[in-house]
């Protein structure tokens, strides 16, 4: 499928493939070849495709970004501030335009459990974590966005939990985009041994209002007993386009957590993709999104119970002002062999404005009979009785939409276990309200 | 255990009960399809010009289209080419004009299927336009419902009778370019009902037809065509059975329902067409459009339909609230056995203000049979105050089906209101232990609590059908449980 975008990438590809980490590195050469090759061949996804039937990534296609230097305009301390987890006791590593900044990063080295590494490194280094993960998991040959992460992936971190004590700092990613037309494909990848613990933050923000483009992926294999919580806070620019794959492969009595907060972006779509491979497994998807404007945000998750006796819960909510909309496709697959599979998903979003569209569909695909399955979508708007309630004690209205708006996405929020990141979110939340200041001192 | 491995036995010997051949010589057009097949049908029925213009335009359209793939079934690719269009029972040419002139073959037919013609007229107070193949061959009560001004005949008859009622709406709800199956069949149907209630009218009684498929290799499509004017009400029964064959039969029917201003539409489908024998093979291909229109205010139509045959059911009807304060119900039960196939579900399109839809679907999914909900809810701009409630709730038996949902909802209206739920689960242990230990027997057990599963669709049937889906989703059900 030969367009003008895709040849762009080809031959932005063939100029930099030099510069790539691991350049000349036999099994990676091969595997960023396959997936330029496949994406080649796949080329940008369209609506008549099912998964991206309500988002066209025409706007992404349309526009060339360039692969940004090294070394991007200074950040400040104060960016950090407003971006870090200060208020968190715990690993940073700070990437700005893509690419790990050593300076702006707190590492805490005697740290025994866990080894952390930025991509660009460990494939300097050539550690045989890589070779035996990295890419394992990744669809390269149907998803066009992970073939060209994997094909341009230049920076990203590497975190190998090996750590069986709970007590461990979490590790926080900060990706920062500091300049405008600029494309970044950062990949993470985390392997967590048997019965380890740990919690993984990533962050995207930017100090820039202009238009960039970020396709994140991430790879997460947790074996026997391991415990993991990701969380996803993005706030990208109002103009910037982000794509996020989150592929994760669960083993016997694992547990997994996946909290993801979507709040920036012009044009946002998130794959999240949990895979139960052996049995006893458990998974948590839990997310909210908040839109206005004429933001567009997408969210297609998909849990395969391939194995029995797992369990999976699923809660996403999603809040549309403006003229913005939002989909939210969730997939629970239940395989045949599957059977004591307990999977539960509900979606419930609010309509805020006239203009605002939502387009949801929760899917169950069973194969197994002995499985408890249900599904739950809701598209609503705030209750008028509430409203009233609220009013006649004297709030005004503007206050009690806030008021209502924000205990709608509570529920979410309360599933954050880190308090910190949980105040955090909350922040950000609020500050997305018109009346920001009342309403923190109304829910204090 | 070993009682379950003997109710599967017993299930797989056995047979499927309305599988038989009526031997009536038929009027076959020879295989094939080509725009002569279709002015050669358009002439036998004498059609006027514009049917022949609306045939070949749908033909030349369905050229361009290709095959759906989309839906979560699977099967052989059809022939186009090696099915024969056109059958009629020869010794109905000249048209009976009372049941004593049915071919007594059809007659026993019917009463093989329990359906006794001549009994219906005078016990269940039917009318009954029972289509043998392609061609109407008995419609009675006809003479008592003209009395009221009501029009309920065969799509032929009508096309003959009221041409210009035939014209103004055929096609209206389900345009020729509407999908591939429904292009086909407006090129090539040959014979339906038609049905209009003149305003203000309450049909008195249920109006109902018995569709069968003969004729080997004969893919049937029939196209029905209900008009219910402004403050009309009429309930429509449909239901089948098919004989048994080896070879995969088409049907590709259409219907339409047009609900004027503050008119109402109650349209019950029992189905129960060959599901093919344990291993797949044979078995009806049932790919079906069914859409409604409510195109008046304060309209309602309601689907009610219990789906227990075909090897394949693709099918999903639909309610375009059109009109304010509209309403649209649809009522689902759907069985697959052995190797079946269902992919149905419903679209519910809000366009007009203050309109609610109810969707309640019940699958069933037991041996190797593959369930699938697919609906659409759609809210519009100008949809204010819109309503839905959808609920599907799937029911495993054995370690080989499949049961899946896929609804799709989209809104673009803040003040609507759309919930959609959905459970999949196997009959509980729980209640089975308290059933046993009442002293009811596992297959009784299983038939009350699978019953009680579907009571909420059952109890929407009219009185005569409810008690034939109980009886046929029992029967249908023997021995898959365990």
């Amino acid at each position: 499928m030969a367009s003008a975008a895709v040849d762009r990438y080809l031959e932005q590809f063939s100029t930099f493939q030099a510069e790539l980490p691991g350049h000349g590195v036999d099994w990676l050469d091969r595997s960023r070849r396959g997936a330029l090759d496949a994406f080649a061949k796949t080329g940008f996804p369209t609506p008549r495709h099912e998964d991206w039937k309500y988002t066209r990534v025409t706007p992404i296609e349309k526009r060339s970004f360039r692969i940004p230097e090294r070394n991007g305009i200074e950040v400040q301390g104060a960016d950090l501030e407003r971006f870090g987890l200060g208020a968190l006791d715990c690993e940073q590593l700070v990437f700005v335009n893509g690419h790990y900044v050593d300076a702006l990063s707190r590492r805490n080295v005697s740290e025994s459990g866990v080894r952390i590494t930025t991509l660009a490194s460990a494939i300097n280094a050539s550690s045989p974590l890589l070779e035996s993960h990295l890419g394992r998991l990744a669809d390269t040959t149907s998803q066009p966005f992970s073939a060209l992460n994997t094909a341009f992936m230049s920076d990203g971190a590497v975190i190998h939990v090996k750590g069986r004590n709970g007590d461990q700092r979490p590790i926080h990613l900060l990706f920062l985009a500091t300049s405008d037309d600029m494309v970044a494909h950062p990949r993470t990848l985390v392997v967590a041994e048997a019965q380890s613990r740990a919690a993984v933050i990533e962050s995207y923000a930017s100090l820039t209002e202009g238009c960039y483009f970020t396709n994140a992926l991430t790879e997460i294999a947790l074996m026997e007993g391991a415990q993991l919580e990701h969380y996803k806070l993005q706030q990208e620019s109002p103009a910037a386009f982000h794509v996020a794959t989150l592929e994760a492969r669960l083993d016997s009595d694992s547990r997994f957590a996946s909290h993801s907060i979507s709040f920036g972006g012009q044009l946002v779509r998130n794959d999240i993709n949990v895979r139960i491979e052996a049995e006893g497994a458990a998974c948590l998807l839990n997310g909210l999104f908040m839109v206005g404007g004429r933001q567009h945000v997408d969210y297609h998750t998909r849990i395969d119970h391939a194995k029995p006796r797992g369990t999976s819960e699923e809660f996403y909510k999603g809040i549309l002002d403006g003229r913005s909309r939002g989909v939210f496709n969730g997939r629970v697959k239940v395989h045949p062999d599957a059977q004591k599979t307990d999977a539960h998903q509900s979606n419930n979003n609010l309509l805020l404005s006239r203009d605002a569209e939502i387009d949801t569909k929760p899917e169950l695909e069973i194969y197994a009979d002995d499985v408890k399955c249900s599904h739950g979508a809701t598209v609503g708007q705030l209750d008028e009785r509430a409203l009233f309630y609220l009013r006649s004690r004297g709030i005004d209205e503007d206050q009690a939409r806030s008021l209502l708006t924000f205990g709608f996405a509570r529920e979410i929020l309360e599933r954050v276990e880190l308090a910190p990141l949980r105040e955090k979110v909350t922040d950000a939340l609020l500050e997305r309200m018109p009346n920001a200041k009342q309403l923190r001192e109304m829910v204090a | 255990m070993s009682s379950q491995a003997q109710d599967l036995e017993h299930l797989v010997h056995r047979e499927y009960e309305a599988g038989f051949v009526t031997e009536v010589e038929s009027d076959t057009v020879p295989p094939g399809l080509d725009e002569d097949v279709i002015r050669l049908i358009s002439s036998k029925k004498r059609e006027p010009a514009f049917m022949l213009d609306f045939r070949l335009k749908s033909f030349r359209h369905w050229l361009t289209m290709s095959e759906p793939v989309w839906a979560h079934v699977r099967y052989n690719p059809i022939d186009y080419q090696a099915i024969s269009y056109y059958s009629a029972p020869k010794s109905g040419a000249d048209g009976p004009k009372s049941l004593d002139e049915v071919d007594p073959k059809l007659l026993e037919t019917y009463e093989k299927l329990g359906i006794p013609l001549a009994e219906q007229e005078r016990l269940a107070g039917v009318a009954v336009d029972a289509v043998f193949d392609s061609v109407s061959v008995a419609t009675t009560f006809k003479d008592k419902l003209a009395e009221q001004g009501i029009i309920f005949c065969s799509f032929s008859e009508a096309v003959q009778e009221h041409p210009e009622l035939v014209e103004q709406y055929l096609g209206t709800v389900v345009p020729h370019t509407d999908n591939f199956f429904a292009a086909l069949n407006s090129a090539v149907f040959s014979d339906g009902s038609f049905c209009y209630i003149p305003k203000g009218v309450r049909c008195p009684m249920e109006l109902s037809t018995y569709f069968r498929i003969n004729a080997a290799n004969t893919g049937q499509f029939e196209r029905t065509l209900i008009v219910a004017d402004e403050g009309a009400y009429v309930s429509y029964l449909e239901g089948c059975t098919a004989p048994m064959r080896d070879e995969n039969q088409l049907h590709a029917a259409v219907v339409e329902l047009i609900a004027m201003q503050g008119a109402q539409i109650k349209y019950s489908t029992v189905q129960n067409w060959y599901p093919g024998d344990e291993e797949g093979r044979g078995g009806i291909y049932n790919f079906v459009t069914k859409r409604g229109d409510c195109r008046g205010d304060n309209s309602k139509i309601s689907w009610t339909q219990v789906e227990t045959g075909s090897a394949i059911t693709w099918k999903y009807p639909s309610c375009i609230l059109r009109g304010d304060n509209s309403v649209g119900e649809f009522y689902s039960v759907a069985l697959s056995n052995m190797r079946q196939q269902a992919d149905t579900g419903t679209k519910m399109v809000h366009i007009g203000k203050n309109t609610s839809s109810t969707i309640i679907s019940k699958g069933i999914s037991a041996g190797h049979g593959q369930n699938t909900y697919r609906g659409l809810v759609q809210v519009g701009k100008g949809a204010e105050k819109a309503r839905n409630y959808t609920q599907c709730d799937s029911l495993l038996m054995g370690d080989k089906c499949g049961a899946h949902t896929f609804p799709y909802m989209e809104v673009k209206n803040p003040t609507a209101r759309v919930e959609h739920e959905a459970t999949t689960s196997k009959i509980s242990e729980d209640q089975l232990f308290y059933c046993r230990q009442r002293g009811i027997s596992e297959e009784d057990a299983i038939s009350i609590i699978v019953n009680g599963f579907c009571k909420e669709v059952f109890k929407e049937l009219p009185m005569e059908f409810a008690v034939e889906a109980q009886k046929l989703l029992s029967v249908s059900l023997e021995g898959a449980v365990g």
